[in-house]
Order: structure tokens, then sequence, then C-alpha cells
């Protein structure tokens, strides 16, 4: 337990002295978004030093909390729903190439409609409400775990199951031991992506639907050309996506990648 | 006495193509049976077919053990597991109370000779010999009475192969299990095995069988190499067993 502990706490000192180059890119930025400021003024890019002081404002105004609130939810449901689908639909497919065959055109279908065709019609479907943003983000988060769900059981080392069987493990234990673990590896690359894109999808159809949350007092701010209001909360949204992946998914990947780690030489690590 | 694993008459087809046909072969308990054959015979697939993995289509089975285990010619390990964690994998099935897992891993370790420290390593940090130690201590955590080794040590060096031949011989003189071993290498199955069993060229039934003198761990080297050289020279069983061409094959 001692041991289990220490290690996960030098994985998380790891993490965190790595932060320093993320940090050097994020100043970079700040430096390359003064430079803008000072060139073309207060109205076009406002003075960064002042966007973040509007963000720590509103930040801790409880109106915008709630609204900050509200994206997340939708936008994690709409994550949850494709997470949960995309995987089981991927995994039967990945085990039945007959429905790969059958599901492929479909998502190549799917793919190929705009997120933004989609809003138009669920906003027609289900009115403005969360149902609107969550379907949205199904269907557009939906064929990425799809995609890596399947190609990881399809890819799997069947040998490791051949091995599993001989120790008397049964379809349902090769599938939980074995297959499953396999599949974990190209699937969470895949669901940080669709996290991203739930919350991308979240705002952008909270601005068409006008269904309050981040994309209602973005649309706001656009309507009162309120620059500093806007970049406020593009900062704040993506601070939001920052913590839930960075708090929920990462750490997941981390736990079950954790011999990926062992396999890197050591000046990778840090 | 029955028999340990008794096969009668088994064939198997891929495909509609024959790979095997009217194989007999019967194994005592606490009995090390080598099947030597050339490659592509079908060596591995009569492992399988024994172990449970393929269906037996033609012929019977009957297995009078009550645990097999298998070591395969790659480790077969786990990549996110540890070595402990990879030796402990077939105990979740054995029903062996988990509070007596790490005392079994320990044991199973120091059969295959595998230090303490290398237990908390990962797969990938092993060399190819140390993780085939790990896969020989996977097999012998279940306590088996009978032992399937599928080629297990071909992708190893001249040197390794002898330690883990010698591995072998200590843990089947002190867990008394029985043991299929199919290998292609005449000299391995002379050091291992108390019966050597020659698979016919196509896979059509066992060309014959020669049983070694004396236990396996006691053979000297000189002796082995002395039966090699007999085997290899005087014995027409042996003849062909080299000379295979595995273009020709149908």
């Amino acid at each position: 337990m001692k041991a289990l502990l220490a290690d996960r706490a030098e994985r998380l000192l790891h993490f965190l002295w790595s932060g320093w180059a993320g940090l050097a890119a994020l100043a970079l930025l700040a430096a390359a978004w003064q430079a803008g400021h000072e060139r073309w003024g207060d109205f076009i890019l406002p003075d960064p030093l002042a966007t973040v002081q509007a963000v720590w404002v509103l930040a801790w105004s409880a109106e915008a909390q709630d609204l900050l609130w509200l994206t997340t939810k939708r936008a994690l449901a709409g994550f949850a729903l494709s997470a949960l689908a995309g995987t089981a639909i991927g995994i039967i497919a990945g085990y039945a190439p007959a429905v790969m065959r059958l599901v492929r055109p479909l998502l190549t279908v799917i793919l190929g409609v705009p997120p933004i065709a989609w809003i138009v019609l669920t906003m027609m479907w289900f009115g403005t409400s969360s149902t609107t943003v969550a379907v949205t983000i199904l269907i557009a988060a939906l064929p990425v775990v799809f995609v890596a769900a399947a190609e990881g059981i399809a890819s799997r080392d069947r040998g490791l199951g051949d091995m599993a069987e001989v120790f008397g493990y049964g379809t349902l234990g090769r599938f939980w031991f074995i297959d499953l673990r396999q599949a974990a590896a190209p699937l969470f690359p895949a669901l940080a992506l669709a996290l991203g894109t739930a919350f991308k999808v979240a705002v952008m159809a909270e601005m068409l639907a006008n269904a309050g949350g981040i994309g209602g007092a973005l649309a706001r701010a656009r309507a009162m050309l309120d620059v500093p209001q806007a970049l406020a909360w593009v900062m704040l949204a993506v601070a939001t996506l920052v913590v839930v992946e960075y708090g929920l998914v990462r750490p997941m990947q981390a736990e079950v990648e954790r011999w990926r780690r062992a396999a890197q030489p050591w000046g990778i690590k840090r | 006495m029955s028999a340990a694993l008794d096969l009668r008459r088994v064939g198997h087809a891929y495909f509609g193509q024959s790979v095997l046909s009217g194989i007999t072969l019967s194994i005592g308990a606490g009995e090390v049976v080598a099947l030597v054959g050339p490659s592509g015979s079908g060596k591995s697939t009569l492992a399988q077919i024994a172990a449970g993995l393929t269906d037996v289509r033609e012929g019977r089975v009957t297995r009078g053990y009550a645990r097999h285990a298998m070591v395969f010619q790659d480790p077969r390990l786990l990549p996110w597991a540890t070595a402990r964690d990879n030796i402990a994998f077939p105990l979740r099935r054995s029903g062996l109370p988990r509070g007596e897992w790490p005392a079994r891993v320990e044991q199973a370790a120091a059969m295959a000779e595998l230090e303490a420290e290398d237990l908390a390593k990962y797969p990938v940090e092993l060399s190819g010999g140390m993780r085939q130690r790990v896969a020989i201590a996977r097999a012998l955590v279940v306590e088996p009475d009978f032992v399937f080794f599928d080629e297990p040590f071909t992708a190893l060096d001249v040197a390794l192969k002898r330690r883990m031949q010698d591995l072998v011989i200590a843990a089947s003189r002190r867990a008394q299990f029985a043991a299929l071993f199919i290998t292609h290498d005449l000299a391995e199955a002379i050091r291992i095995a108390h019966r050597i069993a020659v698979l016919e060229l196509r896979g059509r039934g066992i060309a014959g069988e020669r049983f070694l003198p004396e236990e396996p761990a006691t053979r000297t080297e000189e002796h082995c190499f002395a039966l090699r050289q007999r085997f290899l020279t005087e014995d027409p069983l042996f003849r062909h067993i080299h000379d295979v061409d595995e273009r020709r094959r149908p």
C-alpha cells in the first residue's frame, strides 16, 4: 500500500515538474497576445491582464458559476452518453467483422455532416433544452470513441486470450481481464478527444440554440460587442475543460497505462 | 494406473487440409514426454488440442490430471501487469484464497529462480530469458500435475536455453508433474524427457518412441551427447528429423 502511494506521489510530482514546459508555452502565448493588444488596440484584442481580471471576477460570481456548471453538466452528460454508446458498439464491431462492415459507412455519413447542421436539426427536434446539447454531443463524439474501441478489440493479441483460456478463464473472464484491457490503450486518447469535442459542441449548441450556459453568455457578449467579456468566457470554458480532463480522464489513463511509463527511457519521463 | 493424458487417434484439419491424423499417445503421471518432429509437422496443433485450446475434430482426448498449465513459445505475459501480477494471474481461477496468493507467487518465483526485485518490474523491463522465467513461474503457481510446453525455448540463445532446461528438469523433479514437451530440438528432448515420441513427417501418427535411461536430473552431459549421436547416426526413427524442406510442404 505504501509503495503504491509512493509510486503515485512520484508520478504526480513528475507530472507537475513537466508542467514547466506547458507554462513556458502559455507565457509565449500571453506575450504574443500582449504584442497584438499593443498593435491593434483595446477593442480588437483587450489587455491580457484585464482579461484575466475579468475571468477572476466572473469565476467568483454566483451567476457565472451557475452558467459554467450548466454547460459542464451538459458536456459531461453528452460525453458519458457518447463514451458508453461508442465503447459498447465499438466492442461489438471489434468482435464481429460483419457489424463493423455495416457500421463503418454509417459513420462516414455521420462524420460528413457538420456538427452545426446537427445542432439545427436537434434544435428543431428537441427545442432549446439540455437534450439538444446532449444529443448533438453524442452524434459528434461517438464516431471517435467507436473507432478506437473497435480497433482496440480487433487488433488485440489473441495469444493472451489463449493463455488465459489455458488457465481456466471463460469468455467473460477473457473479455474483462484481457480484451478490455487491450482496448483501453487506443480508447483513452479517444476519450480525451471526445471530452474536448463535448465541451466545444456544448458551447456551440448553447450559443446557437440560445440555451443558456457559456454559449448563451458568449452570444450575449457578441450582441454587446463586449470583447473582454467574450474572451473571459472562452478562457473559463477552456479552464473548465482542462480541470475535467486532468481531473478525470488523465488520472484514469495514467492508472491503466502505468506500465507504459516503465517502458520509457528515463529522459522522456521528465 | 490411469494415464495423465491419453490421446486416441486424434486428428485435425485446417480448411479441409489434414494436418494431423491418427495420433495415439499416452502419458503417465509424473512422466515427461518430449514430442519431436520437424517444424510444420503439427506438433503445436497437437499440444493445443491436448490442452483444450482447439476443439477435437477427430479421435478422443482423455485428461486424467487435475490441473494443467502451459508454457508457450513466446512468454505471453500481460504487458500491463508486473511480473508478480503476471505470475498470480492463474490464481484468480484456482479457487485459492487471496490471502495465500503472495506466498504461492513467491514459491513459484523461487522455483523459476526469479529474484525478489524483479517481481515488481513490468515485462517490458525484463530480458527475453527473464520473461520466459516469469512464464514458467506462472505455469508452476497453480501447482499443476500436467504442464504443456509448446517449444518454450526456441527463441532463446544456447546458454540461456540450457539454463531454462535445467530449470524445467529441477521443477519437474520437485513438483512431480507430468508434461508434454513439444520441441524440434533432439538435444533438448534428450536432456528433459523420460521418453521421446517422434511425430511422423506429415503428422500422420506417431512414427515411434524411445524410452531414455535414467532420470533426466541424473543424466550427464556426456551421456546426453552420446545418446544424441547414436539416435542421429544409428536409429532410423530419427533419420528424417532434420531434413524437411518447409517450402515443399503441402
